[in-house]
């Protein structure tokens, strides 16, 4: 039973359209995914989700009581420089009417109680804001660009916060542009391009809608033109020596098969990445609002 | 509810006293001048035919300086909270919660009263301690014109909060507000050595009213229904425009 519905929401402001046609249901327990280009319309479809904003029409459904189970960390919402961390988690906490243990959430999040916000780097601050999203119990976290303008390492520390909160149950919306963030936390994700859902899927079936496609690249002074008929190759590009083949299925045995690896140089295998799949997803979305116009 | 608002404005009133510069001009300053000035220069403390007989002490200088507490508050410290934590997008957090932004509000005016009062207690205290200033021979018409004034000063500070673009812009228009106004209450130039025009205009200011009251009630007299009723209508005017224009974010 899904515990977020969002129905053909549309938001404008005046004659600007943020948000045109958009629609996707989050299950109990998962951790779902917006991602999209900057200005794609993610933050304003969550600020709907999370009653912030009123949608223009369409329809949005959250199974859960807003304001006490849905815990919200906001994108350019920070605190006053003064407060520390222990008071602000205890502020929060004294607010719901099942907070939890604020102490713990702390802890967990590698927090000093004593330290005041202004002092906090950005890692800290951005942990910090989702133990206060957290702090109330919620049933569902909301979570703005969590990563963005993190050092890789605070990247991780944050990204292993959200893999525990998925183990409490918590159902998890999160918004964000980092393909990584998502194939590393996300069950399943809406590709957003232009106010529009373009894809929803897992992160891997997102992959293989883009094709799927592997890509041998290697040097060679043997001609290849053998390999063509081989059915798990698609194409055979040389330039040079350097030879790109592409294809689907074992690959990489096949092209040994009949190219033994000792006349290669430099052979070196990529796959589509979740960076390829949103390329793809998006300019497609391009391509067609092209048409359209 | 009431739990989270008491939770919340305690937290509101340590963020304050973290604050030295708010501590400073709000209850250092006042109660520092009045003591010092008061205690240094003779002329302050002999009885002055022009004030009938009075000290310069006992009336004006101890409303002057209740009124600056008051007036920096209402200018600078109220006002330049509500902005930041407006900026800071505080107030917007506070509405994804069970809480609306509604209480930071009230628990911000609540500490500005409370520093208000304490502000006022200590200037009129050390004063008759340590100057011998009388305190108000009508505590209740003291009191009328405290909250009077209190609330206007209040009032105009969360239009400033209202109306201004962020905290930069409220922090100039405070201090440019300020100088005018304490100028017209009579800081730099007694209101009975204004020129006629300049008084006149005075008596409609927020503070040149709040300011005769506070010397007329500390001075053992009667406040004149003219200031109380300046008062009141800036209050009126100050608090109602603030709540038509209020945004939370």
């Amino acid at each position: 039973m899904a515990i977020i519905t969002v129905n053909h929401l549309r938001k404008t402001y005046g004659t600007r359209v943020a948000v045109e046609d958009v629609s996707f249901s989050v299950e109990e327990g998962e951790v779902f995914g917006i991602v999209g280009r900057n200005g794609a319309g993610k933050t304003t479809t969550v600020e709907c989700v999370a009653g912030l904003r009123t949608p223009t029409a369409g329809t949005v459904t959250v199974d859960a009581d807003l304001k006490e189970q849905v815990g919200v960390q906001l994108q350019e919402c920070s605190l006053p420089d003064k407060i520390r961390v222990g008071e602000a988690l205890a502020l929060y906490a004294s607010f719901y009417s099942r907070p939890a243990g604020w102490r713990a959430l702390a802890e967990e999040a590698g927090l000093d109680l004593r330290a005041p916000f202004g002092k906090l780097s950005g890692g800290q601050r951005q942990r910090l804001s989702v133990a206060l999203a957290l702090v109330g119990s919620p049933r569902v976290a909301i979570l703005d660009e969590l990563t963005t303008g993190l050092d890789p390492r605070a990247r991780r520390e944050t990204w292993d916060q959200v893999v525990r909160i998925r183990e409490r149950g918590v159902t998890v919306l999160l918004v964000t542009h980092f393909m990584e963030e998502v194939e590393r936390l996300c069950d399943r994700v809406a590709v957003v391009s232009r106010g529009r859902v373009r894809a929803v899927d897992t992160p891997a079936g997102l992959v293989a809608r883009a094709g799927g496609e592997q890509r041998l690249v290697f040097h060679t002074d043997d001609p290849v033109d053998g390999l063509r008929a081989l059915p798990e190759v698609a194409s055979v590009t040389t330039s040079g020596s350097e030879v790109t083949v592409t294809g689907t299925g074992d690959l990489l045995s096949a092209v040994a098969a009949v190219l033994p690896p000792s006349r290669t140089r430099g052979l070196r295998m990529e796959r589509t990445t979740l960076d390829d799949a949103f390329l793809v997803l998006t300019a497609e979305s391009l391509a067609g609002t092209q048409e359209e116009s | 509810m009431t739990k989270a608002f008491g939770k919340l404005a305690a937290v509101e009133a340590r963020l304050f006293l973290r604050e030295p510069m708010a501590v400073f001009f709000a209850i250092v300053l006042p109660v520092g001048l009045l003591l010092a000035l008061g205690t240094t220069i003779p002329g302050f403390r002999d009885a002055d035919p022009s004030l009938g007989g009075q000290r310069f002490v006992d009336a004006p200088f101890t409303a002057m300086m209740v009124l600056l507490s008051i007036v920096t508050l209402g200018l600078s410290v109220l006002p330049g909270s509500l902005v930041i934590y407006r900026e800071r997008g505080v107030l917007r957090r506070l509405s994804t919660t069970p809480v609306r932004p509604g209480a930071l509000l009230a628990a911000q005016l609540l500490i500005n009263v409370v520093v208000s009062v304490v502000a006022t207690t200590l200037t009129l205290v050390l004063g008759h301690l340590i100057l011998g200033v009388p305190l108000p021979g009508s505590p209740w018409a003291f009191a009328a014109v405290f909250v009077l004034g209190t609330l206007t000063m209040l009032a105009i500070g969360l239009l400033l909060a209202a109306v201004a673009p962020n905290a930069r812009v409220v922090q100039g228009a405070g201090s440019a507000l300020m100088f005018p106004l304490l100028f017209l209450a009579g800081m730099w130039l007694p209101r009975p050595a204004m020129p006629e025009l300049l008084g006149r205009i005075s008596d409609f200011t927020p503070t040149g009213a709040f300011g005769q009251g506070l010397m007329d009630t500390l001075g053992g007299h009667v406040p004149q229904p003219l200031h109380l009723a300046v008062l009141a209508g800036w209050a009126l005017a100050a608090g109602l425009a603030a709540a038509r224009l209020f945004r939370w974010e």
